[in-house]
């Protein structure tokens, strides 16, 4: 065996963690992100009281396969004036931005790209970081009018939330008192309390920006479908656009990871410490088991009988997997403890993760969307200030707990008072200022536009 | 390079590669494109453009930019702080570890307020 063979076996056979999740990542992410627009979609024709399509599977679950098929096969057109290279290169770079970011994520405690890198949060939002730079070149490159407001706009938009973001997880660092991931999680199990108690006003200025950051409805001024037709990829079609669409659900998964790991706990289930809860480690086994006995309950009811025996395979599938992970868990054998390890620690991250991408949907469909003005206002007026006045206070209660010996649960609201009298002082002093900045709006219409040349 | 950063930099290779080669498979894979040159005129809802999309911008965004340098760079400052401020209060050095940032963050406030009165957060005002 030649000694080039033997050296990348022997990596192989270190490292093979960490490259399965990498491969797990790359095949499996664009899937979830693709289902996270159906479920979107249903969620939508909820909130609007229509139905949705029903037409490809049953419920349309496999409605997104030809879609994405079709954007693969669909035709290639860029522009002519564009920047052929850049134009080619910014959706690659958004893509890559977003799915490298989430090397440093930690799905449970043992799938990690990155296991044991002390800086695992700070690769995660400094790569993250680079979401804007594919933005304002693809609307650069497209050379329209359009794209560029879109570019610039998001870029704005971007920057000033990431500042926010920052702020925001230096107060859960603060309390952490590590970078590394599974450290983080790990001072969580010991604190003996997820960081959103410690720091609630945190956590809520990471959600509002992390919902900024990613473009969502509320603040979707990048995008503005009925101003911008679709701001900064109005230009692009076809898989451009797909690259696009999957940067912008993997960066989200990634916003609600970084925040589900510094703030929910990350992999821990409810109360890790509280003993006769120990059968919601189970969870997983259970949820299937569930779910299989839901659909033996609905078979009997399928109108027709291809339907009935197809709910009967299902439950079938259910109960086959469940019965597998049951009689795992106890056995601590290499692939049971791949399985017991990977799965029982991600579920809990990812049920996390999923409701917190759940609110993302729900603010869409129910706030309307910011001007861009009210948008930078909040950020810069109420967010950042506050944010840094929250940064404060949570140093101070840690010091309060620790050099006067107060209860850490007193100092924190105590705190935290501060800081909400901090948050309605700021509040009354913008709405006396928004009153006169609206009023100098009303004159100039070419601001909300943003093309106002200067 | 520390060994835990190697599997990262392969990852990232992996992602890369992803949509770099589906682009370039796909290439050859696609059915060909036709049309005229009107096809491929900058879309602007089915009217012909009058002006090339490069020209001035607003020096509002120009402002942000700036803007967020200089936040950008307090929160690298205040990163290092809050990861060891556990092992400061640890050493009961509580006055150490929140005096210096206090005087940090004062300056910082100082300097906010300052932006505040000439306007710099207010896009409306800015002409």
């Amino acid at each position: 065996m030649s000694p080039m063979l033997h050296s990348i076996l022997a990596f192989v056979q270190a490292w093979w963690v960490e490259l399965l999740c990498a491969l797990l990542i790359v095949l499996v992410v664009p899937l979830i992100a693709v289902y996270i627009a159906l479920v979107e979609r249903k969620f939508m024709a909820d909130v609007q009281a229509r139905p949705d399509s029903t037409r490809v599977g049953p419920h349309s679950l496999l409605q997104q396969i030809p879609d994405a098929l079709k954007l693969l096969f669909k035709e290639d057109l860029i522009p002519a004036n564009a920047d052929q290279f850049i134009f080619w290169f910014a959706p690659v770079l958004s893509m890559t931005a977003a799915l490298t970011s989430m090397g440093a994520v930690a799905f449970g405690p043992w799938f990690q790209v990155a296991r044991d890198i002390n800086l695992g949060l700070l690769f995660a939002v400094g790569v993250s970081a680079l979401r804007p730079l594919g933005i304002i070149l693809g609307g650069w490159a497209s050379n329209n009018h359009y794209p560029i407001i879109g570019a610039l706009r998001s870029t704005a938009q971007l920057i000033s939330y990431e500042t926010t973001a920052g702020f925001a997880l230096v107060s859960g660092f603060l309390l952490a008192g590590t970078l590394n991931v599974r450290a983080i999680v790990e001072i969580q199990r010991t604190d003996q309390a997820w960081f959103v108690f410690l720091a609630p006003v945190g956590f809520f200025i990471y959600l509002i920006a992390s919902i900024v950051e990613t473009n969502r409805e509320p603040f979707d001024l990048p995008e503005t479908k009925s101003e911008l037709v679709a701001g900064s990829i109005a230009e692009y079609g076809g898989f451009r656009w797909l690259l696009y669409f999957l940067a912008e659900y993997a960066n989200r998964i990634v916003v609600a990871s970084v925040g589900t790991t510094l703030f929910l706990g990350g992999w821990l289930r409810p109360f890790p410490n509280v003993r006769w809860l120990i059968w919601l480690d189970a969870a997983p086994t259970l949820l299937l088991a569930a779910v299989g006995a839901y659909c033996v309950f609905r078979a009997g009811k399928q109108p027709a009988r291809e339907q009935s025996l197809f709910m009967w395979a299902v439950a079938l599938a259910c109960f086959v997997v469940a019965a597998i992970f049951a009689l795992a868990a106890p056995f601590g054998h290499l692939p049971f403890e791949l399985m017991h390890n990977g799965l029982y620690g991600a579920f809990w991250l990812l049920l996390k993760v999923s409701a917190y991408i759940y609110i993302f949907t729900w603010l869409r469909f129910t706030l309307p969307r910011f001007r861009f003005d009210q948008l930078m206002r909040l950020g810069w007026h109420i967010l950042i200030p506050l944010a840094l006045i929250n940064v404060v206070d949570v140093g101070i209660a840690l010091a309060l707990s620790s050099e006067f010996g107060l209860n850490r649960w007193l100092s924190m609201v105590i705190t935290t008072v501060a800081t909400l009298g901090a948050a309605m002082l700021l509040l009354h002093w913008n709405d006396k200022y928004a009153d006169a900045a609206s009023a100098g709006l009303l004159a100039d219409s070419s601001v909300v536009e943003g093309t106002h040349a200067g | 390079m520390p060994p835990a950063y190697i599997p990262l930099l392969l990852f990232s290779l992996l992602v890369l590669a992803f949509p770099v080669v589906t682009l370039i498979v796909l290439k050859y894979i696609r059915p060909g494109s036709g049309g005229g040159p009107t096809k491929f005129q900058p879309y602007e809802y089915g009217i012909l453009p009058e002006t090339s999309a490069s020209r001035p911008y607003s020096t509002r965004f120009y402002i942000i930019a700036m803007l967020f340098v200089i936040f950008n760079v307090e929160t690298v400052f205040l990163f290092p702080w809050a990861v060891l401020f556990r092992s400061w209060l640890a050493a009961h050095l509580a006055g150490f570890a929140l005096i210096p940032m206090f005087v940090f963050l004062g300056i910082l406030l100082v300097g906010y307020v300052w932006l505040y009165k000439k306007g710099a957060f207010d896009l409306a005002s800015l002409r």
